[in-house]
């Protein structure tokens, strides 16, 4: 034996070698079917999903992002079974392209709303009057809301600031998030003056806890039609889950997250 | 504190030293000790790595692995899932990622090895791999141990072509550190606090353990 294979070095190499001969596919976990969820559903699915799991004793693995983002990713492969989409112009491509079962079926219709951080100068209003102001006196530092290209909150806060007639002037102070919870995070960071996005992560306790909201008009912008699918490949699992979505018990949770549901409305 | 994604990252750290440790010293000695055309070219391709933003690579990553691309087509046929978003997708960006690490130091330490010590083994009437197993890693063994515990330390500190290429998928793709990043979109910033110390911890201990032994295999040589 080479003395260089001392016994540490020997015992170091048998520990890197443990770690990776564990089988490269973990299989007990990857049954638990794979849902796409868009950001601004982080806390509300995450309660229907426990609800799931509480009820049927069946796992579900959850990933949150923007929407535009998981449409990518389903194109180039991405093993989801069921996509939560923030909006259903998402859905109706992927199916047009043959990446769905079926349509798919509307669980949601989402509303934007402007958030201050705690102790921020500015104070949110329905009319955004006082963001207004504050930016006509170059008070505002920074503005966040969801990037427009490929989140539909984000395209949402576009429109509306637009209708509002402030989105040539927040230009220069605005901060784009990736996704609709990036942007909360940025709005709420205290080092911006606020920001535009999801009414559902408003109102969640670890939202609501660092900062103030209101609720911007439903007509300013387009509605935000929230749209869910059956992936090609789904499992009985993803099946299941996507059932579940639509009992009353899962509804109650939505609408307790600040959503309009189908067929209420 | 997400233990699937610490596992996770702590199996993509060491398929990625699996994989390098030969790439390394092959590679590594190569170069340390051959002359060969296009030498700076292949010695700056191999640093490449080192300066392009992880977008860029992952943008590569997915247009040649892709379900589009032949790549990813048979890889499908073969093993019946996608190649990016799937863990062996992660090792294979993972490995190409890391070759900086894993073989600059390598070289290092195969150029420190005196000449006409090799030129003795020949003498001796040593084949190449013998010489190579008996003379020349002996005394390269610090460079290669060095590269491998960068390999593996770099390799838990991954973010940015793990979140082009990976998709977080929960026991999949989903590392520490996208863990950390989805926690603090989640506001959860115990969550993000707790793991960023564990990977701190993690990382601090696997590069003062190479130190040492490097220090040890130094001492014992001289």
């Amino acid at each position: 034996m080479p003395s260089f294979l001392s016994r540490r070095g020997v015992g170091a190499a048998l520990a890197a070698g443990l770690v990776a001969l564990c089988p490269l596919r973990l299989s007990a976990d990857s049954e638990a079917p794979l849902i796409a969820a868009a950001s601004d559903l982080q806390f509300a699915v995450t309660e229907v999903a426990e609800a799931f799991t509480a009820e049927t004793g069946q796992a579900v693995r959850l990933s949150f992002g923007s929407t535009g983002n998981f449409a990518r990713q389903i194109r180039e492969g991405a093993p989801f079974e069921v996509f939560m989409a923030a909006d259903e112009a998402f859905i109706a491509d992927l199916h047009a392209d043959g990446f769905t079962e079926g349509a798919g079926d509307l669980y949601a219709l989402g509303r934007i709303a402007i958030v201050t951080p705690e102790g921020a100068a500015l104070t949110p209003d329905a009319n955004l009057d006082a963001l207004e102001a504050m930016l006509a006196a170059g008070e505002i530092t920074r503005f966040a809301i969801a990037n427009p290209e490929h989140a539909p909150y984000g395209m949402r806060a576009r429109e509306a600031l637009i209708s509002r007639g402030l989105w040539d002037d927040l230009q220069p102070v605005m901060v784009l998030g990736e996704n609709v919870s990036q942007a909360a995070q940025f709005a709420l960071s205290g080092n911006a003056a606020g920001g535009i996005i999801a009414y559902s992560l408003a109102l969640a306790p670890e939202v609501a806890a660092r900062g103030t909201h209101a609720l911007i008009p439903e007509d300013w912008h387009e509605p935000l039609r929230q749209r869910m699918v059956l992936l090609n490949g789904a499992g009985p699992g993803a099946e299941a889950f996507y059932a579940y979505i639509q009992t009353p018990e899962a509804r109650a949770i939505m609408a307790r997250h600040g959503f309009s549901l189908p067929g209420d409305e | 504190m997400d233990w699937t994604a610490l596992w996770l990252s702590l199996r993509l750290a060491g398929w990625t030293v699996v994989f390098l440790l030969p790439v390394a010293v092959i590679a590594g000695r190569a170069l340390a000790y051959r002359r060969f055309p296009a030498k700076g070219l292949v010695e700056a391709l191999v640093m490449l790595p080192l300066v392009l933003p992880p977008t860029v690579f992952g943008f590569y990553l997915l247009v040649a692995f892709g379900g589009n691309s032949p790549v990813g087509d048979l890889w499908q046929r073969l093993f019946g899932h996608q190649l990016v978003f799937s863990f062996e997708g992660l090792v294979m960006a993972s490995v190409i990622f890391n070759l900086p690490f894993a073989i600059q130091p390598a070289q290092r330490g195969f150029e420190a090895v005196p000449v006409e010590v090799r030129e003795a083994a020949a003498t001796c009437g040593m084949s190449p791999a013998r010489s190579l197993w008996r003379v020349e890693l002996p005394l390269a063994w610090p460079g290669v141990m060095t590269a491998m515990v960068l390999t593996f330390a770099h390799t838990l500190g991954e973010f940015g072509i793990v979140l082009m290429v990976g998709g977080s998928i929960p026991g999949e793709t989903r590392t520490i550190a996208i863990a950390i990043y989805d926690r603090v979109q989640a506001f959860d910033m115990q969550g993000a606090a707790t793991m960023s110390a564990v990977l701190v911890g993690i990382s601090l201990v696997t590069i003062a353990l190479t130190y040492w032994l490097s220090a040890r295999v130094g001492r014992r040589l001289s």
